[in-house]
């Protein structure tokens, strides 16, 4: 009886194991074709945009990258401007937001208790989930505003000394696309950070609190001083996100191709004048110009998050011990 | 409080997680120098037990500890007691290695001193010099005090810890099965180190091996469930345990 039973199921499982045989033969193939299909996907975005840059890289040359002149209908294009734009900008909203960001991680981890830290973390998240479209609409109509007839004359106020809080408020400009930009990174960083944070094992936590420190000093010595790498790490993150960012950007940085150490100064970033400009490039150098920028912003991108990846297995190895 | 050389005096003390009993009404004297171990199934409260004599107990959400328990005559547990105060005063050392990841050797000794206030250059390299020396790590570590201290192996971690707990010279120090994770070789140089350590202050050692404690201390108290069955010479414990069920464990009828 029990001979019968097992001989009727070894011959289902013999058909099935070649089945799946067979079917491991697809999957592998299937899974084989798509990552191919994206590395030629991506290289041949890479010759196209190089392709159409061209031209303007060849009229150029290195001037491309160091001049401040964008002139589109004398046909000159230096792209300085726009680099010093989405860098600034970035910078701002840094600036603002990796403070914020790890305290809000902080709070909702450490500090808060529960029934405060799941809805408001969920908060946090969700600012990512609105359009920056949204961001931008905000940006306009509440936050500008807002900025000329309350924080920035308190800037100038307190800090006039400084080249950065110079002229008269305007709203639109640097300043603003840097809040708006901090406001749409911070829910990146701190998530990442909060990841960070939560992967600290208790005995870490312990070991500080065994010392007799303060609930502040715990969290000072066992949880920001093991996360340096996973913070360098969310920072990044966030940073790429701002480099990228162009709809919101483009609606309240002023969009003026200038470079002035004001940040109350409108601006242009390399993102904004491809949102600006890109559909009314009446010259081919101009649409090459446009597309060198894009390549730029694409190299850009690909430098930082390069490097960050560096630094932070640096700090990786540093705390591992391997230096 | 009752001898005039106790240490510590744990009176009548309880612990919870949650609704968990997990300590039931103990209550021992220790006495300055001794080193007492404590030994019992795993699962019996031992860690617990110790946990709640630097009241780290309380640290985990849901835990609960009533009773005293006297340091150097003052009630650790009395009203107005901040336990920051009360753990610089008592050092622990903790069953797996945990060195402070984001700081170099010389930091993580240094740590405790800081935290206590002393901010003299001079006077805190001292102490971390005398700590890493009394952990026997000296020697090994002096040439990279500034390398992070994960970058030791296993047995100098732990020395490690224990040297930052003794930077701040604790008159006792707490050890939760700290030889646990780490290879005979390392395990013999911190038996030997308590050994050393006994001269000057008193130790309190959970751990989970017999022979262990027969070796270093010369107290042994028995938990089982909870509850300290049993505590004495330990050499009584060992050879001739009042209690049946201390018996049947020490004497490997436990199960
Ligand atoms: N964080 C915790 N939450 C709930 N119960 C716990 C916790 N830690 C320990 N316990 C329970 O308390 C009892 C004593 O644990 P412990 O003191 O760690 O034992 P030992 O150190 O003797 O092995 C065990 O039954 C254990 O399951
Ligand atoms: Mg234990």
């Amino acid at each position: 009886m029990s001979q019968v039973a097992s001989t009727t199921e070894a011959i289902p499982q013999r058909s099935r194991r070649r089945d799946l045989h067979l079917a491991d033969r697809i999957f592998y193939r299937v899974v084989k074709g798509t990552a191919w299909g994206m590395m030629v996907l991506l290289l041949s975005m890479i010759v196209v945009i190089m392709t159409m840059a061209w031209p303007a890289l060849k009229e150029f040359g290195l001037r491309f990258f160091v001049t401040n002149d964008w002139d589109t209908l004398g046909d000159s294009f230096g792209a300085l401007a726009l680099i010093y734009g989405t860098v600034m900008s970035s910078i701002v909203a840094l600036v603002i937001s990796v403070p914020v960001s790890v305290g809000v991680a902080l709070f909702l981890n450490e500090l808060a208790p529960r029934w405060l830290s799941k809805p408001v973390g969920f908060l946090v998240e969700m600012l990512a989930a609105i359009p920056s479209i949204v961001y931008g609409l905000w940006g306009l109509y509440v936050l500008a505003p807002f900025l000329r007839s309350e924080v920035q004359p308190f800037l100038s106020e307190a800090f006039g000394f400084l080249p950065l809080f110079e002229g008269p408020p305007l709203g639109v400009g640097m300043l603003c696309a840097g809040v708006v930009l901090a406001i749409m990174i911070t829910p990146t960083i701190a998530s990442v950070c909060r990841e960070v944070f939560a992967a600290i094992p208790v005995a870490v936590r312990e070991a500080a609190l065994g010392l007799g420190a303060t609930r502040w000093e715990m969290l000072r010595i066992s949880v920001l001083r093991t996360s340096v790498s996973g913070v360098v790490g969310a920072v990044i993150l966030g940073l790429g996100r701002a480099f990228g960012e162009t709809m919101a950007v483009t609606m309240v940085i002023g969009n003026i191709e200038q470079i002035k150490l004001s940040l109350y100064e409108p601006a242009q970033t390399m993102a904004s004048i491809l949102a600006n400009q890109y559909a009314e490039a009446d010259s081919d150098l101009h649409l090459s110009a446009l597309t060198a920028i894009g390549f730029c912003l694409f190299v850009v991108s690909l430098v930082v998050n390069g490097s960050a990846r560096f630094v932070v297995s640096k700090f990786e190895k540093r705390e591992r011990g391997e230096v | 409080m009752s001898a005039s050389n106790s240490i510590l005096h744990v009176n009548q003390l309880d612990a919870w997680f949650g609704n968990f009993h997990a300590l039931k009404n103990i209550s021992v004297d220790v006495k300055d120098h001794d080193v007492m171990a404590l030994i019992g199934p795993s699962g019996c409260g031992k860690s617990t037990f110790i946990r709640c004599l630097n009241r780290l107990h309380e640290e985990i959400e849901g835990a609960k500890v009533s009773g005293d328990v006297f340091l150097e005559g003052q009630n650790i547990y009395g009203p107005g007691k901040d336990p920051v105060v009360i753990r610089r005063r008592i050092g622990m050392v903790f069953q797996k290695p945990n060195p402070f990841p984001g700081l170099s050797i010389y930091d993580n000794v240094a740590i405790g001193l800081k935290l206590g206030g002393m901010r003299d250059r001079h006077q805190v390299e001292e102490h971390v010099h005398q700590a890493l020396c009394g952990a026997a790590l000296w020697d090994e570590v002096k040439d990279k005090l500034k390398r992070p201290g994960a970058s030791l192996s296993g047995g100098q971690q732990q020395r490690l810890c224990i040297a930052r707990a003794l930077a701040v010279q604790p008159p006792v120090l707490l050890m939760d099965e700290p030889t646990s994770a780490l290879d005979p070789i390392s395990t013999g140089r911190i038996e030997e180190l308590i050994q050393q350590l006994k001269a000057t202050i008193t130790v309190i050692i959970v751990t989970h091996n017999m022979q262990q404690a027969a070796r270093i201390a010369n107290r042994t108290a028995y938990f089982l469930l909870g509850e300290m069955v049993e505590v004495g010479q330990t050499q009584q414990i060992f050879e001739a345990p009042v209690d049946t069920r201390t018996r049947d464990y020490v004497t490997g009828q436990f199960g």
